[in-house]
């Protein structure tokens, strides 16, 4: 294995603006790493070797003119979660529906990545539209975690999470509904970060659930995810729901907390996010998380949240409502999939849509469209939408007394192919700890925090809107402490 | 089902009607309501799309201010109070011309509500309308249905898409019920959707052809036995579009409801379409369940707030509205209310007004539009405003008449040359030839050969009744082929018998 796909990406794109080593020859590198590897992880949907070499070989001459980089990470390769749309590559969502279509345009993040001169390797399999915990509801086949290939990474982005565990990327982007970059992140022992809701543009994210869904980094340390947040964050005024402020300065808090002084800041351990429900091993990564951050000069306080027990609930009303109604328009009138069965659109709408959706697409279209009923809207919709403001309210009163909460970042390890994927409740369930972040619009990102019994656990850290910069900083100061986390080799 | 309608008077006689209009408006905005797409008519198909009126996967929708300002604009004009904050709301339904299979529109948090029109009906009668709401929305694709013989969709062979119109702002303004419209419901219904075209024509926000579709109106119906109270079932008739169908819509829905009512059968609430060539409505698809929509709160757009501040200075932005128009021009120009209702009728208030301005009299303008060059729209079968004469053109012959170069007679020709294409009213007096003859010497030979052909004229003259002079200058005139200044030909014939 090549050194370089070990190196963090701020260490490569010092060695390829330093011309110590091209970006070709990294883009290379990781290349032939997924070559090696990728056949036992399938991390990747599609590998775009050819435009990624073109992008660096770019990138190689802009330095070589003496131009000064793009961005701070100019050169560097990336995996990009295949819900984004790509002009030139296929873009899939992970769903049969869309199988081998190629949209006339470019997401905001594509383009941003672009215009920073990221190397694109290509695109990573997620839970279909992004509804799952396991990437077991890929139509294109399951991803493996590299810590041990008969679990499965986490979803919906578990092919992001794993291409990072795996080596195949020093980065990676992903996209959090309900914890669909933390949840991979902790199965894989990599940092993933929700920014807050609008901190970075939904244009060209193709949507499961629009007022939760938040695209954001991944990577393999809180420096390289700082990195890539600034890269693709910021105002888009393509999506009405982006904030227009600047980006918090999450790379200058990444590198003061990785001095490892948290004197005078509070931290939050959120009661109801613990205890019951949570495996031991994970309870205990976490309370050993805690004294360290204590012993970081940071004072540890215990916080409230009684809302948030109606999280999960109210998620899986408006999740499902806004699913029903975003996903409406995959009709196979204009573009994907199309079943010529039946003499009338709606004969063919209706077995496309029978063909082209997965079970769990279904399950959440269906519930979906039930909670949106006449008659029902009330008691399902309106009512989650009230608990929503309850738990913001939640939050509200927690930040008061904490500048940032903590909690395990899912309740288990990583967990077997095949386990919960007939269970749907249980699957749920994945997303306890994560859910109420997606539900008030606020900031959380999940760390590694060691292993229990040879598996990786995620340390959650919760920031208000708009407060990445003291996340990141919390977040640096305790990776300090901490020796990264390694992967076992993967087998091809 | 129920097969002759009930006479109309006979309706009346034992019914009230209560009446409804829902009247989509399409903004003339550049672009469309929730992207930068052009939204002009007419291009080739799918060439004014983007991924997001195309609702590809990925794609958002960002708010048209200019739409919004349109909106208000309209709202304000209608006496509405304009909402200080509000969402949009997605109405999901399954159609292969809406590409993201919902329509977003303002569902119950309307950007304008509660106002009134008041419209003029025939005999001058002011019928005030209420107005619930107005509403911004997007449009949808149109489908063309290829084969089969009635272009519906049922039959065809195949069916073409163009999204050109999908994601073009609308506005669509829905009336309270209107009751107490009793046998005038055809007429109040026309007259309210006149108004309202004239009101939208006057802000300038949409082109309001109904022949076009910018301009779509649904009309609502029910009868309730007379005098009863009791609301009967409505039926909704879509695809009235045009004026006289309006009218037309609404009467045959109350002779239809009649019978169906007599017969002692039910209406069923269903939506009917208007057929333009035997003015009568048929059912529309039957549905098998109640239509669900499925409302909910748009989550890919922020609220509209509108502040204060931006209400008031689009306030200050509303045009002369056309009743206020109307009534300064009646004091103007001293109009009785029928004259007025008969300039309006006839569609020559802004010829009027823009001959008027261009430099001529109130009442000669009024009386060439009316008389001369209404009869010669009417023997053309067009309206007056599409006549081949400006009002310019039409003051410029009325100031050679008050100058003396045309008489009446003269000037009827050179407006003739002007409609024939002949060029300018001056072009045409010079290549006709039609200068009034004002050499002195030419007419007094005249005047003298006229007093001696009829010797016992001229003798009534002398002995001062000049009131007969006018057979002389008749004669006169006859025999300079009536280019004489018939004034200057009465001075010299009172002259001539001094
Ligand atoms: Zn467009």
């Amino acid at each position: 294995m090549s050194d370089l796909t070990r190196l963090t990406a701020a260490d490569l794109a010092a060695k390829i603006h330093s011309r110590e080593v091209s970006a070709v020859e990294v883009a290379q590198a990781h290349l032939d790493r997924i070559a090696a590897v990728d056949g036992g992880v399938h991390a990747f949907l599609h590998v775009a070797s050819d435009a990624a070499l073109a992008s660096a070989a770019l990138v190689d001459d802009s330095i070589a003119a003496g131009t000064a980089p793009a961005s701070p990470l100019a050169g560097v390769p990336l995996a990009l979660k295949d819900v984004f749309t790509t002009a030139d590559m296929p873009t899939t969502a992970g769903s049969r529906i869309l199988e081998g279509w190629r949209p006339p345009y470019d997401a905001t993040v594509t383009a941003r990545l672009r215009a920073a001169g990221v190397t694109i390797l290509g695109k990573t399999n997620m839970d279909e539209f992004a509804m799952g915990s396991s990437t077991e509801y890929s139509a294109y086949g399951v991803t493996r975690n590299p810590w041990d290939p008969s679990r499965v990474p986490g979803g919906s982005g578990g092919g992001s999470a794993a291409a990072l565990a795996a080596f195949e990327a020093p980065l990676a982007i992903g996209t959090d509904t309900g914890g669909s970059i933390r949840q991979p992140a902790a199965f894989t022992g990599t940092v993933g970060v929700k920014p807050t809701y609008g901190g970075v543009s939904r244009y060209g994210l193709i949507a499961c659930a629009s007022s939760l869904d938040q695209g954001g980094p991944c990577a393999r340390t809180v420096l390289d995810a700082a990195l890539l947040h600034e890269v693709i964050g910021g105002h888009d005024p393509l999506d009405s729901t982006s904030i227009d402020s600047p980006v918090p300065s999450v790379v200058a808090a990444a590198r003061q907390g990785a001095d490892g002084d948290l004197s005078g800041l509070r931290v939050g351990v959120v009661r109801e996010l613990g205890g019951e429900g949570y495996q031991p091993g994970v309870q205990a990564s976490f309370d050993a998380a805690l004294r360290q951050l204590e012993k970081l000069g940071a004072e540890v306080v215990e916080v409230s949240c009684p809302h948030f027990e109606y999280g999960l609930a109210a998620y899986y009303l408006i999740l499902p409502s806004e699913v029903s109604s975003n996903l409406a328009r995959f009709d196979a009138m204009r573009y994907g999939l199309r079943v010529d069965e039946g003499a009338s659109a709606e004969a063919v709408m209706a077995a496309t849509r029978e063909a082209g959706f997965g079970p769990e697409v279904k399950r959440r279209i269906i519930l979906g469209t039930y909670a949106l009923s006449s008659g029902y809207y009330d008691a399902y919709y309106g009512q989650a939408q009230k608990v929503r403001t309850l738990i913001s309210r939640d939050f509200a009163a927690a930040f008061a007394q904490a500048d940032v909460l903590v909690s395990p970042a899912t309740p288990t390890t990583a967990f077997p192919i095949g386990d919960k994927v007939d269970d749907p409740l249980a699957m749920y369930l994945n997303d306890l700890a994560t859910i109420p972040t997606n539900l008030a619009g606020t900031a959380a990102m999940s760390v590694p925090s060691g292993l229990s019994d040879g598996l990786p656990v995620g340390l959650q850290i919760m920031a208000p809107a708009l407060g990445e910069a003291v996340m990141y900083r919390v977040a640096a100061a305790y990776e300090s402490t901490r020796e990264p986390l390694v992967a076992p080799e993967v087998s091809a | 089902m129920t097969a002759s309608l009930v006479d109309f008077d006979d309706v009346v006689e034992r019914y009230d009607p209560m009446l409804g209009l829902e009247v989509h408006v399409e903004l003339n905005t550049n672009t469309k309501m929730f992207c930068g797409c052009p939204t002009g008519f007419g291009a080739e198909p799918n060439t004014q799309v983007c991924p997001t009126c195309l609702g590809l996967p990925g794609s958002l929708p960002v708010v048209n201010r200019a739409a919004v300002e349109s909106a208000m604009r309209i709202g304000l004009a209608l006496n509405c109070s304009i909402a200080p904050w509000g969402r949009f709301a997605r109405k999901n339904y399954f159609y292969p011309d809406m590409p993201k299979n919902f329509q977003t529109s303002q569902y119950d948090e309307p950007i304008a509500v509660d106002g009134w029109l008041d419209v003029t009906l025939d005999d001058g009668e002011i019928f005030r309308v209420e107005i619930e709401r107005a509403h911004m929305e997007e449009d949808t694709g149109k489908s063309l249905h290829v084969g089969g013989a009635t272009g519906r969709i049922h039959g065809a062979e195949y069916s073409l898409l163009d999204y050109n119109r999908a994601g073009v702002p609308l506005i669509e303004i829905v009336t309270k019920m209107i009751p107490g419209t009793r046998e005038r419901a055809p007429e109040v219904a026309r007259a309210y959707v006149t108004a309202l075209r004239d009101l939208i024509k006057s802000l300038g926000v949409s082109d309001v052809r109904m022949d076009q579709g910018s301009m779509r109106c649904d009309v609502n119906l029910s009868l309730s036995p007379r005098g009863s109270g009791i609301l009967g079932t409505r039926s909704e008739t879509k695809n009235v579009n045009s004026l006289r169908s309006v009218e037309r819509a609404v009467r045959y829905e109350m002779c239809r409801h009649a019978a169906v009512l007599d017969a002692g059968e039910k209406i069923v609430q269903e939506t009917r379409h208007f057929q333009e060539d035997t003015a009568t409505t048929r059912s529309g698809r039957v549905k098998e369940t109640s239509e669900d929509y499925r409302y909910f709160p748009e989550p890919d757009l922020v609220p509209i707030a509108p502040s204060a501040e931006w209400v008031e200075e689009l306030r200050g932005t509303l045009p002369e509205l056309p009743w206020a128009r109307r009534a300064r021009l009646q004091a103007e120009w001293g109009l009785s209310d029928e004259e007025l209702r008969d300039l309006v009728n006839a569609g020559a208030l802004d010829l009027i007004e823009a001959t008027v301005a261009a430099g001529a009299p109130a009442g000669e303008a009024r009386s060439w539009w009316v008389a001369y060059l209404a009869q010669q729209a009417n023997a053309r079968e067009v309206t007056l405003d599409a006549l081949p004469i400006t009002p310019a053109q039409v003051a410029r012959v009325i100031a050679l008449v008050a100058g003396g170069e045309l008489n009446n007679k003269l000037a009827r020709q050179v407006v003739d040359g002007v409609l024939a294409g002949e060029g300018e009213p001056d072009a045409v007096v010079e290549a006709r030839g039609l200068k009034v003859v004002s050499d002195d010497g030419a007419l007094i030979a005249a005047v003298d050969e006229a007093l001696a052909a009829q010797p016992d004229v001229a003798q009534k003259i002398r002995d001062g009744k000049v009131a007969a002079a006018g057979a002389i200058v008749g004669a006169v005139m006859k025999a300079t082929k009536g280019q004489a200044d018939a004034k200057r030909v009465r001075e010299l014939i009172i002259e001539r018998c001094g």
